[in-house]
């Protein structure tokens, strides 16, 4: 027995240590004029439900344009299973996700493949993307992933609210904001809140560390992403302009209001209701509006600035769904068909965008004719083109950033945090991240 | 009769060996599943637990790092051990006292105690999922049946439940306490099983009623309240589901954003099996996560032992117990 358990042991050390690996080989090219036999390949993607239908309803026309590749598409697939089929070597050809903050580790440890050498060999001409997709795409000169639509985050507002608040423009800085939310706040007898005028919680729907930064223009790295920036005054500054509007309503009294908020992928979504009167979101949501409340009476707007950086209003966070090749993928050259393909075609773009509603990525697709605009939409299509829109860095922690910083406002804005601790708690994220962003080899 | 002996002496190494290799052809689904899944995958998390392994390329040996760094620089840690330390020092003795006195209550009804055993064992059987969902509805804050009730009642400050980190943890507790069902059903078996004489003689001795507990039913059923300690600890440490659904739910997020927001209201419900998760899953750090997990083997390995140590001094088997 004895014997029997330390050969085991020693399978489980060797099988272990055999686990992954790196190495990148260079790429099979595919000449699409020849002649060629026919192929199935896979792609894996998080789609769901009718975006699923709607996604899986391009690749007739991939197949028109190479005959002899068919197209498997999977769908409600997450980056989870997606590491666990690289990992046993059980990887589809293509895969597609929506994880932004993975895309640093799929580059440095070549679990998506650097498509560089893909670029090189085919010509493909990136000059086609405008220039802030190439900073959630790649990491480190390695360009592992594509974009494939991307999402946008504007400010929603209520025109009907606004009139009856006596409110005639949405607001362009941080201190209009919150005037117009005092505004536009009503409260029940009992001191509760009826309708919000916007709410500045970390945690409600799309208000979180990400979305606000951006316009605060918050850093989450220095220059060369090796150490974390929450040091930043920036960071002082957003929380306090935070925790100033949640202490206008009363902490208790908001958390309970976000408490009973509805559910953010459906008709109950508070903005479609009426009971926020402004708030952050993305492109997305013009499509739940249209089909759930097509009657609302909206605007958009790219989110407030501070009023010291009104020269930079316009921008916003973007980032969407990204596309690439897997390490182990059986039919790599195919593969790169589809990807490039899908991150180019414009029909392809522009029908997605119609349909799935979110932001072409390509500028001919941005310029299509037969792309369906209304005024809302055309907000973040401008926020995407705007260059001073962007993710934040990659980096190879994951998501464990926005973790940090996350626990760090809300903390702050139920008090758990108070004003003098504030400082303290930021460095003590910074100090986490670092040693996070060490233990990864940055 | 020589010839005779050597001939079975010869036979009986064969039929020795047959008959091992049956026993063992019988035992072959349970060591192969235990191998293949059990063993294989421990002393894999034992090498990854000294490693640095990010799940995508070879691990690194990294020595105790991981051990290092879970004691001296990590800020969650505490916060995930003092969470499951709370559910447990709560949970464990609510569940078995809940447990005894409901089972106690069902040995009295006449008639229909089928239909009554059938009722409080089916929470039990509900998906610990939908379970959670359910509950966050109940006890939302602004919508739920529960504060609408407690605000009728004169209460204007209700609790914010999952939502505030005060209440979130008390809460998870209740949601707990609604599937004691299988603990109960233990309980009640055990509690049948008190031989009626005992009672007859208490009876005779003028016990009280409580002394009839304190004296003849708990020495009895002490064998069940043991093994649901112990359960019940071991449950207590890997607590991760009901936490894991409320928690994002909460935070509004799906399952993709799911590392960012486990453990919301502000960590209230970071357990340390969640936080396990969070780590290996969200943040690539499987070696980490591993370390945690054999952290959290060792001490549950250590709380059996004192509970099985200590047991001898309570615990009282009408049989006489393992000698």
């Amino acid at each position: 027995m004895k014997r029997l358990l330390s050969a085991l042991a020693v399978l489980g050390l060797l099988a272990g240590a055999c686990t992954a690996g790196g190495g990148n080989e260079a790429p099979a090219t595919v000449n699409p004029s020849e002649s060629h036999e026919p192929v199935t390949i896979t792609i894996w993607g998080a789609w769901t439900g009718r975006e699923l239908r709607q996604f899986n309803a391009i690749f007739k026309d991939f197949t028109a344009k190479y005959p002899w590749i068919t197209v498997k598409s999977e769908g409600g697939i997450g980056d989870q299973k997606i590491i666990q089929a690289i990992n046993s070597g059980t990887a589809p050809d293509a895969v597609l996700s929506f994880g932004l903050d993975n895309v640093g580790k799929f580059c440095q440890t070549g679990a998506w493949q650097d498509l560089t050498p893909y670029i090189q060999q085919s010509n493909f001409d990136t000059s086609q993307f405008p220039e802030s997709v190439f900073q959630y795409t790649s990491y480190q000169g390695k360009q592992c992933a594509l974009p494939f639509l991307t999402d946008a985050y504007g400010l929603y507002y209520n025109k009907d609210l606004f009139q009856r608040a006596g409110i005639t423009e949405p607001p362009k800085t941080t201190s209009e904001l919150v005037a117009d939310a005092k505004k536009l706040t009503v409260f029940n007898p009992d001191g509760s809140i009826k309708v919000a005028g916007f709410v500045p919680w970390a945690g409600y729907y799309e208000t979180n560390a990400l979305t606000m930064s951006t316009p605060f223009g918050c850093p989450w790295y220095n220059a060369d992403g090796t150490r974390s920036a929450f040091t930043d005054p920036c960071w002082v500054d957003l929380a306090r302009w935070q925790k100033d509007l949640i202490d206008y309503y009363g902490e208790q009294n908001l958390a309970r209001f976000v408490a009973g908020q509805g559910n953010e992928w459906s008709a109950e979504n508070d903005f479609e209701t009426g009971r926020v009167a402004m708030n952050i979101d993305g492109e997305w949501r013009t499509a739940f509006i249209e089909n759930d409340v097509p009657n609302l009476n909206y605007g958009t707007v790219p989110l407030p600035v501070p009023d010291d950086r009104a020269s930079t209003y316009g921008m916003g966070q973007i980032g969407g769904t990204i596309i690439g090749i897997p390490k182990g993928s059986p039919h790599p050259a195919e593969a790169w068909l589809l990807v490039s393909w899908m991150a180019t075609d414009t029909k392809t773009l522009v029908y997605m965008a119609n349909n799935v509603r979110n932001v072409p990525t390509t500028f001919a697709s941005l310029e299509s004719p037969d792309l369906e605009v209304t005024p809302q939409f055309q907000t973040f299509l401008d926020i995407f083109k705007n260059p001073g829109s962007h993710y934040k860095p990659a980096t190879p922690i994951g998501d464990a950033d926005q973790t940090a910083i996350g626990n760090v406002l809300e903390d702050w804005q139920v008090g758990k945090i108070t004003e003098s601790g504030l400082s303290a708690a930021l460095q003590k994220a910074a100090a986490e991240v670092d040693n996070l962003l060490q233990e990864a080899g940055v | 009769m020589r010839f005779t002996v050597g001939a079975e002496r010869r036979r009986r190494p064969r039929r020795n060996l047959k008959r091992r290799l049956t026993i063992l052809a019988f035992m072959s689904p349970w060591i192969v599943g235990f191998l293949g899944f059990i063993l294989y995958p421990m002393l894999a998390t034992l090498y990854f637990s000294f490693t640095k392994y990010d799940l995508l390329s070879n691990p690194i040996p990294y020595g105790i790092q991981n051990y290092v760094y879970m004691f001296t620089k990590d800020p969650d840690f505490w916060i995930a051990v003092r969470n499951t330390v709370w559910i447990i020092v709560w949970g464990v003795p609510l569940q078995i006292g809940l447990s005894i006195l409901t089972a106690w209550m069902l040995t009295k009804p006449k008639r229909g105690m089928k239909v009554y055993r059938t009722i409080f064992f089916m929470p039990s059987l509900a998906p610990p999922v939908a379970v959670a969902l359910a509950f966050l509805f109940i006890f939302n804050p602004e919508t739920g049946p529960i504060n609408v009730l407690l605000s009728h009642l004169g209460w204007h400050d209700p609790p914010l439940w999952f939502y505030g980190r005060q209440w979130s943890k008390p809460a998870m507790l209740i949601l707990g306490l609604w599937g004691i069902g299988s603990t109960m059903i233990i309980f009640l078996a055990g509690l049948l099983d008190v031989p009626r004489q005992l009672y007859e003689a208490a009876d005779i001795e003028g016990a009280s009623g409580w002394q009839k507990f304190r004296y003849v039913t708990w020495p009895s059923i002490t064998p069940v309240v043991f093994f649901s300690l112990v359960t019940g600890v071991i449950y207590g440490f890997q607590f991760f589901t009901q936490a894991y659904v409320s928690s994002i739910t909460v935070a509004g997020v799906t399952t993709t954003q799911a590392a960012t927001s486990v453990g919301s209201p502000n960590r209230s419900l970071l357990f340390y099996s969640v936080y396990l998760w969070q780590q290996g899953w969200g943040n690539f750090r499987m070696g980490y996560a591993s370390a945690l997990a054999w952290m959290l083997f060792m001490v549950t390995m250590v709380c059996t032992i004192l509970l099985v140590k200590t047991s001898k001094r309570w615990v009282h088997y009408a049989g006489g117990g393992f000698r």
